[in-house]
């Protein structure tokens, strides 16, 4: 097309071992919301770095408005008028905002200039943003916004967002969206990268999808349904998870007006947190991220301890127990984090499975570890939870996200735990994966155990849960039954969006 | 002989100073940029024994700077290759460059042992040297001593208002999200690394040409050691590290002082006092949080595609 902003031909880059884009072709026209879809490792990241000038491809070739296009580093993209705002946020903690943007420009202006600026373009676009507050104090909205800013002020033609509303309550999701869609009607191309499908049949008019790094499918998404899009990316169809609704039994775990200090200055302090979880039932607590979950998950797993009676565990005060021995007593826990914090990720998978499984599953005897036990119990999971990997002896860190966190999870699931924590199961998974871990979360609440499920998928809490709340600045709000409960109604027991107003498209360009 | 003169006092503390507030300040910028490197005592020394020796030879003290700057950046660029290239571990590597330093330097320095140093002219200002206290005090010292003072101030400037300041204090920050934005990381460690081997290099020189003044072995006897606790003690701060460095160089003089005037209390206790003050300083320091160290602070970085 010539009429195209960016076109791509042909682009192929290959790292040992895997190719990771293949003969890739696609173009984007001014205006045009084009999203690129895949599961993990189909490429897209590969992709997209390449149009940002981050990587070289080994074959093919890209123009700009019918010029070569041929961006040797992140300075070129942003002259020929390409900005990305990136998934893991690209910001300074301990800068600025102002300084933050400034970093991301080629020729900032002064900085009392530059914060005039950021002022402007942020009331402009309804996303307000003091320029002078350090980014480590930000919420993840916030965050997002001083991202999203920095790109703006360049008057980018393309726009790259990948995973932009992972972090987003529904509301701000929204904004973002009315922003999006502003920039769009003003001639902007955006490249919008998600998982989450419905988002991209509401936002998107035309889709690239990949999958082991070739173009297997162009289509507009809003004429598709959500599971077409994702059989399309998997190449099979997807097995939805089934459950069986079941009377919850007896309480198993109680926890009343637990407080807890955060262990660090970016951490958040948990408030008079209390619920109770009864066995057969899944509680999910809904939340955006930095609000208190790795802090509860901490204190329930024992990696913090608290005063005895804030958690019993089937009647026991077990606050002052360590996560050894809360194991022993049945309550198991799954970290959001896999490397570093769920898996050591030089260690195998053997080793890992040792860590945590040592105590249920008595991998030590008299001091020794018990090495045919621990790796007979590693090959179980690895078995039972469809892991791909060579073999139990492979370094955790070596496995893809996906694999890892089914390993992680299923490590925990087969010491059969009567109380089960896990955050964010579902994380960075592609979608067969968290299909398997979801089905293997209900299987666990059907055997008569309590899972409790912090997310920040709003979809993925709907679809496991028998009560919902929700954690906001390190308060829990009541649960609610699950069963019948709106997208909205979990948005506003979040607290919804933060001081965020409605795109005012007409202010722009005053 | 048995009072301490305060205006004296004041003066040498200024001079003892001196050596620890160039170090330090380079370590300062090194670890800015993201990077530990615990060869600062090595660095130092071979600075000493290399500023001494061409200074001796060329009788010319201001030369002997200059090549002791040069001696401690190339020593560093050892370093630079080994951690940012060969990403090897920066604790490990900066421990054997310290070790390395003072072998290297034991063996330069074998020909200079028992020799003077050529002297180094003071500045004596002419008027201001001459008010009452504050003349002794600020006025009659050597180019060094402003030298090092004018370093803060540009190190403080450069590095708050500045663009490369800003991209230097990202690099150490967030070194991913740098490289994702476009930063030259490796280089711009290499640079800072660099810088401070230069400042370590100077105050090495500084021992050996002025303070002592004369060659003897292992003669820095700790100094870069208490420049790397000055630089957590300053919470990543230029004028709290002059602030550090004067504290440590005071105590310091202070004991030489009390050694002199025949303090009843031995000289081991006063002669460890400096050490005992910095351990006691890091640990208070430590209790309080971590606070103003660069995030990507002695972290590997490999930019994987």
């Amino acid at each position: 097309m010539s009429d195209a902003y960016l076109a791509i031909e042909g682009l192929t880059k290959a790292y040992p071992g895997v190719v990771a884009n293949d003969d890739v072709s696609f173009s984007i026209e001014p205006g045009q919301v084009h999203a690129l879809l895949g599961e993990n490792g189909a490429g897209k990241s590969t992709l997209v770095k390449m149009i940002y000038g981050l990587v070289k491809p080994d074959a093919g070739r890209m123009t700009v408005n019918g010029a070569p296009y041929e961006p040797a580093d992140p300075h070129a993209a942003r002259a020929a008028g390409v900005a990305m705002v990136f998934q893991h946020f690209s910001l300074f903690d301990a800068l600025d905002v102002a300084e933050n943007i400034a970093l991301g420009m080629d020729d900032p202006p002064p900085m009392r200039e530059l914060s005039q600026r950021i002022t402007d373009v942020s009331e402009a676009y309804g996303l307000p943003l003091d320029p002078s507050r350090r980014v480590g104090d930000l919420s993840a909205g916030e965050r997002q916004r001083v991202e999203i800013i920095r790109c703006l002020l360049q008057n980018p033609k393309l726009l790259i967002m990948d995973e932009p509303t992972s972090v987003l309550t529904p509301q701000e999701v929204e904004i973002l969206f009315k922003t999006l869609n502003t920039l769009a009607a003003e001639g902007t191309a955006i490249l919008y990268i998600s998982h989450k499908l419905e988002e991209i049949r509401a936002l998107c008019d035309h889709a690239t999808v990949l999958r082991l790094g070739k173009v297997v499918a162009e289509c507009n998404p809003r004429e598709k349904t959500a599971r077409e899009l994702a059989e399309m990316m998997v190449g099979q169809t997807l097995h939805t998870p089934t459950r069986d609704y079941s009377e919850p039994g007896e309480v198993l775990l109680e926890v009343s007006d637990l407080s807890l200090t955060p262990a660090n200055e970016f951490g958040t302090r948990l408030r008079e947190v209390s619920f109770e979880l009864r066995a057969g039932e899944v509680l999910g607590i809904a939340g955006v991220a930095g609000n208190g979950q790795d802090e509860l998950l901490a204190a329930l797993s024992g990696e913090r301890t608290t005063a005895p009676g804030t958690i019993t565990l089937k009647g026991q005060p077990i606050g002052r127990l360590g996560p050894n021995a809360r194991r022993a007593a049945g309550l198991l826990a799954a970290p959001e984090e896999r490397l570093g914090h769920a898996a050591a990720p030089g260690m195998s998978l053997t080793e890992n499975a040792l860590l945590t499984g040592e105590v249920r599953e008595k991998l030590t005897s008299s001091g020794f570890v018990a090495w045919q036990k621990a790796r007979s119990f590693a090959a179980r999971v690895i078995e039972a939870f469809d892991v791909r990997t060579p073999g139990t002896e492979t370094a955790a860190g070596a496995l893809s996200g996906g694999n890892l966190q089914k390993f992680v999870i299923g490590r925990e699931i087969l010491q059969r735990p009567d109380v089960f924590v896990v955050n964010q199961p579902t994380w960075g998974v592609d979608a067969s994966a968290a299909a398997a871990i979801r089905q293997a979360i209900l299987d666990l609440s059907a055997s008569g155990a309590g899972v409790v499920c912090i997310s920040q998928d709003l979809d993925e809490l709907m679809e496991v849960s028998d009560r919902i709340t929700a954690l906001t600045e390190g308060r829990l709000a009541p649960p609610r039954p699950a069963k019948g409960i709106t997208i909205e109604a979990i948005g506003l027991m979040m607290g919804g969006a933060h001081d965020m107003d409605v795109a005012h498209p007409e202010e722009v360009h005053a | 002989m048995d009072s301490i003169n305060p205006i004296l006092l004041i003066a040498s503390l200024m001079v003892a100073s001196t050596p620890i507030l160039l170090a330090a300040l380079g370590e300062m910028v090194v670890e800015k940029s993201g990077v530990l490197n615990l060869g600062v005592e090595g660095m130092m020394i071979t600075g000493a024994v290399v500023g001494f020796a061409i200074g001796v030879n060329t009788g010319s003290s201001s030369l002997g700077f200059v090549v002791a700057a040069l001696a401690g950046a190339g020593l560093s660029m050892v370093f630079a290759i080994i951690t940012q290239l060969l990403l090897s571990n920066q604790v490990a590597t900066g421990l054997g460059l310290t070790l390395f330093g003072l072998g290297l330097s034991s063996l330069i320095g074998k020909p200079y042992v028992g020799i003077k140093a050529p002297g180094f002219a003071k500045l004596d200002i002419p008027l201001l040297s001459d008010i009452p206290v504050l003349g002794p005090i600020l006025f009659r010292h050597d180019p060094m001593v402003y030298l090092s003072l004018l370093m803060v101030a540009l190190v403080w400037y450069l590095l708050t208002y500045t663009r490369a300041g800003l991209v230097l204090r990202a690099v150490g920050e967030n070194h991913a999200a740098a490289h994702a934005l476009g930063y030259k990381v490796v280089r711009v460690r290499f640079m800072a690394i660099a810088f401070g081997g230069a400042m370590a290099g100077l105050g090495g020189a500084y021992v050996s040409l002025v303070r002592v003044p004369q060659w003897v072995e292992g003669m820095t006897a700790g100094a870069g050691w208490i420049a790397l606790a000055i630089v957590v003690f300053a919470s990543w701060r230029p004028w709290r590290i002059l602030l550090g460095a004067y504290l440590f160089g005071g105590i310091n003089v202070l004991q030489l002082n009390l050694q002199a005037a025949g303090s009843t209390i031995p000289v081991e206790y006063l002669s460890m006092s400096p050490y005992l003050v910095t351990i006691l300083v890091l640990v208070i320091i430590s209790v309080r949080g971590n606070h103003g160290a660069p995030g990507s602070l002695s972290r590997v970085f490999h930019a994987s595609h």
